[in-house]
């Protein structure tokens, strides 16, 4: 790609403005508040608005329904010969004595190792925006897309569970259940989700460039 | 109305402005500061994505009338079909779950599947979509919320699950779900907005001629 002029210029220190649908590059003034796009009407933004605000919200919120996550039960399993309540680590745990630890290698990664990794790293990246970072931001550029990549595959559980609560209803012969932490669990993944969403990593890129710019 | 300057685009991770070139079936543009991609040639984008659009819209409506799985203890079978799942947890009090559930395995990837027919179908016969602004901002808006490989995993570990204690016998809509994985990825892979929006600009410059 020829970038243009021949310095490293981002769109908006030139009062241009890329479409968020269709990404058509439009002139807009930095002073009129509603300007549309003029090839599909969607609302103009330089940056999405309010996106450090909304996303430390959202990071907040998830931290604290992380805990009862943990430590409440997420499934509840009785049979005739047993009964047990799991939370999501001792499920794993479960898993990988029981022998199956290819099943406990997967539930790990999806419930426990992606959504510590996506908070941990938004919180990160809040905090390097906010201190108008110049730190790598090509690596901290690559490290927001893996967020994006892989926070749905959380979901898993909740999916898990699911299908064998519906399915395994046999009376006193065999019964599942879904437990509160499924509840707390499945909210952190959707905070987590729209938190990635509100993050705008164009503002990793914005310290690095001379002039201010304000949306 | 703001003017628009010619084959300029920005890049949506770091917003560095760059020129619009051609490129050669099957290549990528990527942002030359911080490595996004910008674009792809998906060879024969429109044809394929409705093709692989319509097989899989078939699938759905299969995977969701037949049971997924069912188990057999002492004589007594007990099948479960996707909607069937949704409406028993719905039923024990576990609501939020139920309502995720629904939405990411069933009303999204129909709305995605929905709304990529009503837009291929009418540019693959040569008239402009109506309201495709608004199919256009529904696909951006639904995409990270379709679900349905993360749903497939998940009956797979359900899978092994029961086979610990149950004798488990694969239902129809198992494979598939299999299958619109598959097509739902492949649809995904050859989609690409920058053809279509090239395409109805096309189109709209035509009509006001």
């Amino acid at each position: 790609m020829t970038p243009v002029d021949s310095g490293i210029a981002s769109a908006a220190a030139n009062g241009l403005c890329s479409c968020h649908v269709c990404r058509l590059v439009s002139r807009r003034s930095r002073f009129s508040r509603h300007e549309h796009c003029p090839r599909c009407g969607a609302t103009l933004h330089f940056r999405k608005p309010g996106s450090v605000q909304r996303c430390w919200a959202l990071v907040i919120a998830s931290y604290i329904l992380y805990i009862p996550a943990n430590l409440l039960v997420m499934m509840e399993t009785g049979s005739l010969i047993n009964y047990r309540k799991d939370t999501i680590v001792s499920g794993v745990v479960h898993l990988w004595k029981t022998g199956s630890w290819m099943i406990a290698v997967i539930v790990f990664i999806a419930s426990v190792a992606i959504p510590l990794l996506k908070l941990f790293s938004l919180t990160f990246l809040l905090i390097s925006v906010q201190r108008r970072s110049h730190w790598r931001p090509r690596q901290r550029t690559r490290l927001f897309r893996l967020l994006e990549a892989v926070g749905r595959w959380s979901m898993l559980d909740i999916y898990v569970v699911t299908l064998l609560a519906a399915l395994v209803q046999l009376g006193s012969l065999a019964v599942v259940k879904a437990g509160p932490a499924a509840v707390a669990f499945g909210a952190v993944v959707v905070l987590t989700m729209f938190a990635t969403m509100q993050f705008d990593p164009r503002l990793i890129w914005d310290p690095l460039q001379k002039e201010d710019i304000h949306d | 109305m703001a003017d628009r300057p010619a084959q300029l685009i920005a890049c949506h991770e770091c917003d560095l402005l760059q020129r619009d070139i051609p490129l050669n079936p099957g290549c990528t543009a990527s942002c030359r500061r911080c490595g996004a991609v910008l674009y792809r040639n998906a060879t024969d984008s429109i044809n394929r994505t409705l093709a692989y659009t319509l097989a899989a819209g078939i699938l759905f409506l299969v995977a969701n009338s037949f049971p997924i799985f069912s188990i057999e203890v002492s004589g007594d079978r007990s099948a479960i079909t996707l909607f069937g799942a949704v409406h028993a947890l719905w039923e024990q009090g576990v609501r939020t779950i139920s309502v995720m559930v629904f939405i990411t395995a069933i009303v999204v990837p129909c709305l995605e599947l929905f709304s990529l027919t009503a837009l291929l179908l009418p540019l693959k016969l040569g008239f402009v979509p109506p309201s495709y602004t608004l199919f256009m901002r529904t696909l951006q808006f639904i995409e990270p919320w379709g679900m349905v490989e993360v749903f497939m995993l998940g009956v797979l570990v359900s899978l092994v699950k029961l086979t610990n204690n149950f004798r488990v016998i694969p239902g129809f809509a198992l494979y598939s779900f299999g299958l619109l994985t598959l097509l739902i990825a492949a649809a995904a892979a050859s989609f690409s907005a920058r053809d279509i929006w090239n395409r109805l600009d096309e189109m709209l410059g035509e009509e006001e001629l």
